[in-house]
């Protein structure tokens, strides 16, 4: 197809409606989302922005009734959803919470989400939850439990997850292989996507002092189901190296803008949330954010495989 | 050396404790100051979430102290559930029995008001009654005994000794906070209207009327209950307060009146 041809093809797919699905398997628009939060239900409702998906903590929306559900179900009728665990501690010593996977499993039948996806961490021990994503040794038992519990998870819900990486802030002299070769076993044994998140890899990489090209090198790109960018803070440890926060209360930084579009020219256009959960600001500018995660898609990408009309030419 | 998540669990909720041993950063530097960033964000993110549930408490108690207050309760409280909404419901009671807070009597009744708060906003959905509703079923030909009003799920009420209910209003920039006398007893009723928590002052005798509804009782039972407690109960006012608002779902016909 020459140049003209595929700019006419390009420019007469803006009519379409919905944006189509890059990826042949059922999952999130090849587009940039944002985190729906309260603050923003009734913008989002009112300007009915042009963004690929919406995502939501799951753990929120595990309650009787009220506004959350009242909102979630009319936003869910105009947006392809995402749901993000935040509290499966797949990674525990002890055996998942079923009792946990019937409420995913009610909200999963209650909002036909497109994507779910957890992380690669633990959060409760006993009965206690800490609220935080705490960090595993990557050692030959804990790859064998992680595996089994993603095992589990997929068959409890009877749908693929995606797994994220983690941010980290130590290491476990117990380790006896990498984080990236590591999650590639996970994804090989299982069977399971991968929520590649570019910041969390920024972050890690340099806490850990390792080349964050080298290790996205190590994944399996092929498995990555969306991508998560968010912002950090800055702190320093006891020897004065930098050590990032995964704090998702800034904007993106620029390095994590950097990395984000060398993994796009790896991987093409890729479903792509813009993470805020503190100091939220206002929806204009996550939009302004997520658009700038679309301009990069667009600049990546084959025209037939963007899934963004707007601003591509 | 193993590091166990029960080792890590406890060295994250107790700031006294040593780092667990088998951690280590790439610069060789001391792994205690990086266990320090999981350890803020655990004690830190709980703290948010006992601060968003009970705003007016800090506000009373202004923030530093609130969270000087709600530290030690995330470490001796910890969440049971990975569903925050569910957090926070010892803390009126830790709030009672923490002693730098007495100089606030009203404290852990107006952290009881908030929590009523958060539970009604994420109760179940359910539909209201109408006087309509009621007539019909008054004038059925029933004996009114055998009558029972079930409460929207989102209802609750809080008793108080103290001015719970103009202290919060006060709070939300409805009325002058000076003016309010803390001694004043009020009884709050907690409701979810549709999509927004109703705070309404009750009047005499309604409190009991609607904590024996909760617990069963017959109309007819409760009324006698709370016309017991106060000459000054009002039945057809009470009644129409609780439906205007939501507070009542359906009316039902008990066969038997000792249920």
């Amino acid at each position: 197809m020459s140049t003209l041809s595929t700019a006419i093809a390009h420019r007469a797919k803006r009519a379409v409606p919905a944006a189509p699905k890059v990826r042949t398997e059922a999952g999130l628009p090849a587009r940039a989302g944002v985190g729906l939060k309260p603050q923003h239900f009734r913008d989002v409702l009112e300007a009915r922005p042009d963004i690929g998906f919406f995502e939501v903590h799951a753990e929120n929306y595990m309650v009787d009734g009220g506004p959350l559900h009242h909102f979630l179900g009319l936003v869910r009728e105009h947006y392809p959803l995402s749901l993000h665990g935040v509290g499966l501690s797949i990674g525990a010593e002890g055996s998942l919470d079923e009792a946990h996977l019937d409420r995913l499993d009610a909200l999963i039948k209650r909002y036909q989400p497109v994507s779910f996806s957890e992380h690669l961490a633990w959060s409760s021990h006993g009965e206690v939850f800490l609220n935080d994503l705490l960090p595993l040794p990557y050692d030959q038992a804990t790859l064998n439990r992680v595996c089994h519990h993603v095992d589990r998870v997929q068959e409890r819900l009877q749908r693929r997850m995606l797994l994220e990486n983690p941010s980290t802030y130590l290491e476990f002299e117990a380790s006896t292989m990498d984080e990236a070769a590591f999650i590639s076993e996970v994804i090989r044994r299982t069977g399971c996507g991968l929520l590649l998140d570019v910041n969390n890899v920024h972050v890690s990489c340099t806490n850990h002092s390792r080349d964050a090209v080298g290790y996205i090198g190590g994944l399996p790109l092929h498995a990555v189901g969306e991508i998560h960018l968010a912002g950090f803070a800055t702190d320093h440890d006891a020897a004065g190296a930098p050590l990032l926060i995964d704090s998702h209360g800034a904007p993106v930084d620029e390095a994590v803008w950097g990395l984000y579009a060398a993994v796009l020219a790896r991987t093409g256009a890729t479903p792509t949330l813009l993470e805020r959960d503190n100091d939220v600001p206002s929806l204009a500018t996550l939009l302004a954010e997520a658009q700038r995660a679309e301009d990069l898609m667009c600049a990546s990408s084959e025209p037939k495989r963007c899934g963004i009309y707007r601003g591509c030419s | 050396m193993l590091v166990t998540q029960a080792s890590f669990a406890a060295a994250l909720l107790a700031p006294d404790l040593p780092c667990p041993a088998g951690l280590r950063a790439w610069n060789g530097s001391d792994p205690g100051a990086r266990l320090a960033v999981y350890r803020n964000n655990v004690v830190s993110s709980l703290i948010d979430a006992v601060a968003d549930t009970f705003p007016v408490v800090q506000e009373l108690v202004g923030e530093e102290f609130f969270r000087a207050m709600a530290s030690l309760f995330v470490r001796q409280h910890p969440p049971r559930s990975r569903v925050l909404a569910h957090y926070g419901t010892e803390f009126a009671d830790f709030v009672d029995g923490f002693a730098p807070a007495r100089a606030v009597p009203y404290l852990a009744d107006v952290a009881r008001l908030e929590r009523a708060r958060v539970l009604a906003h994420h109760a179940a959905d359910a539909g209201a009654l109408t006087a309509g509703m009621l007539g019909e079923a008054m004038s059925s030909g029933e004996d009114l005994g055998a009558l029972k009003l079930v409460c929207h799920p989102s209802t609750s009420v809080v008793v108080s000794a103290y001015a719970i209910v103009s202290l919060w209003a006060a709070h939300q920039g409805d009325g002058d906070l000076s003016a309010v006398d803390p001694t004043l007893p009020e009884s709050a009723l907690v409701v979810r209207a549709v999509l927004n928590v109703l705070v309404l002052r009750l009047p005499p005798g309604a409190a009991r009327f609607v904590i024996a509804l909760q617990v069963g009782a017959g109309l007819a039972d409760a009324a006698a209950l709370a016309a017991a407690e106060t000459a000054d109960f009002d039945l057809p006012n009470v009644l129409a307060l609780l439906m205007s608002h939501g507070a009542l779902t359906s009316v039902q016909i008990s066969r038997s009146r000792s249920q």
